[in-house]
């Protein structure tokens, strides 16, 4: 019962962490139909940032909020120069330029920082924490607790604010955005701005558990596939409870079915890709929209 | 609409080639053919996007008021997803989003367009009162001639895109070849 509890919160700690990936990758997708296939380099990349700023003596926390800042503006600029110049291409056009941007991050990267993997601190105590009888690792209760905040930051921000709301009409219907003086274009790239943001997030809460190397996040990307397949690319609370569920059943599986352990774990997630696309392409919480005219 | 020859001129103001967003911002709403409502926001985040280029948003309160007095369906509605709405509910909202601008015009293409007579007479009595209560400058675009002469102060008649005839509404309804050609009595 112990060993279950323990792989269900820390399933939840790296299932927050995919989610919040594939909910940058949703919020992208959402807004322009393409599937930023950089996401998860971007994030890598952020992640080095503060690893950088973390060497030269700056605190953690300082550190933290100031590659959030360097990640948002990034994400602005990237949309600005790199996807704005083939924004009315086609989809394979844009998905290539995507994969270009993965590359040559992926390469900078190594080329400044080498390929060796560097250990990341955690801003959480290493002591585990006790419930009962259960211990808990700090770091997987505090990166929880963390994407959580998050996640309820961009909620409220779409929900109850006039930038977030003209950012979902962007997204939903750019001709009728602009005839109500919205500026469509700033809201793409603020969205790009924003899941930056979000991975960035997300790199340095799970660089503490896969440690940091230029290729850290290709895994995780393709759990945050899994995680916004199953729950739907069209539905952002979806692709975050889609990265828990999967967080879990990965760890689960990997625990209790033996043939599986560590080592084919990232199977488990693509057969969730193949499952879901198979029994139901929307995905568990994908709305198939529904039209009265 | 490709522009080919000539300007478009607002309140002295050469408009023809500047950004949608930036001629909304001079007070101009455009209600499109085909409504262009959001249609999986709800009626009020509808309202508020359309107050989104205003920079007087102390006011925005009571021009929900005023709009939820000429549309109480909207009102009654205000929580639902727009794509929910009939198609009258759905013009009478477009309506009342370009209205949420307080525009100094108002141009409408074609709000009849595949819509219920009474649905239709229901929203041309709502923009007559507009214009008359509000003094909001109407432009409006309609094939259904009878209901558009009742309205306008002033019309035009094109056919292929020129200008035939053109003098205040009256005088159009009264001339025999539009009465037999387009009122059809």
């Amino acid at each position: 019962m112990e060993i279950f509890l323990q792989q269900v919160v820390s399933g939840l700690a790296t299932g927050g962490i995919y989610g919040s990936v594939a909910l940058a990758l949703v919020m992208i997708y959402q807004a322009t139909d393409v599937v930023n296939f950089a996401q998860g380099e971007m994030a890598m990349f952020s992640t080095y940032l503060a690893w950088s700023m973390l060497n030269a003596g700056v605190p953690y926390w300082a550190a933290f909020f100031a590659t959030l800042a360097v990640a948002f503006v990034c994400g602005v600029v990237i949309e600005r120069v790199v996807i704005r110049p083939v924004e009315n291409a086609p989809v394979l056009t844009i998905v290539i330029v995507c994969i270009g941007l993965l590359v040559i991050l992926n390469s900078v990267a190594g080329w400044i920082y080498s390929y060796i993997q560097k250990p990341f601190p955690s801003p959480f105590p290493e002591k585990p924490i006790t419930i009962g009888n259960v211990f808990f690792g700090a770091h997987d209760l505090g990166a929880l607790g963390v994407t959580l905040l998050v996640l309820l930051f961009l909620y409220v921000f779409f929900r109850y604010t006039t930038l977030g709301l003209a950012m979902r009409a962007a997204a939903q219907n750019p001709v009728s955005s602009r005839l109500c003086g919205i500026r469509v274009g700033w809201m793409l790239a603020l969205g790009w701005g924003l899941a930056a943001l979000v991975g960035a997030v997300a790199g340095l809460m799970i660089a503490p558990i896969v440690f940091l190397d230029p290729t850290m996040m290709s895994g995780i990307l393709i759990y945050a596939f899994a995680s916004a397949t199953l729950g739907g690319f069209t539905s952002p609370g979806g692709a975050v409870l889609g990265g828990l569920l999967v967080g879990v059943i990965e760890n689960l599986v990997g625990t209790y079915v033996k043939f599986i352990g560590t080592e084919l774990k990232l199977t488990v997630a693509l057969a969730m890709i193949l499952v879901v696309l198979l029994v139901r392409p929307s995905g568990l919480f994908g709305r198939v929209a529904v039209h009265r005219v | 609409m490709v522009r080919t020859a000539g300007e478009i001129r607002f309140d002295a103001q050469q408009i023809a080639g500047r950004p949608t967003e930036d001629i909304v911002r001079l007070g101009i709403a455009h209600v499109p053919e085909g409504r262009g409502t959001f249609t999986q926001l709800t009626v009020e985040e509808n309202l508020r996007l359309g107050a989104y280029a205003r920079r007087d948003t102390g006011a925005l309160a009571r021009d929900f008021a005023r709009i939820y007095d000429y549309f109480p369906v909207l009102g009654e509605r205000r929580r639902q997803i727009a794509g929910s709405l009939s198609g009258g509910e759905q013009q009478m909202l477009a309506v009342a989003r370009a209205l949420m601008l307080r525009p100094r015009l108002l141009l409408l293409d074609e709000p009849s367009l595949g819509l219920a007579p009474l649905v239709v007479r229901e929203i041309f009595r709502i923009v007559r009162a507009i214009n008359r209560e509000e003094r909001v400058s109407v432009l409006l675009v309609e094939q259904n001639v009878a209901t558009a002469l009742d309205l306008a102060d002033h019309a035009y008649l094109l056919e292929t895109g020129r200008v035939v005839v053109s003098g205040p509404s009256a005088e159009l309804r009264r001339d025999d070849a539009i009465r037999r050609s387009y009122l059809g009595y």
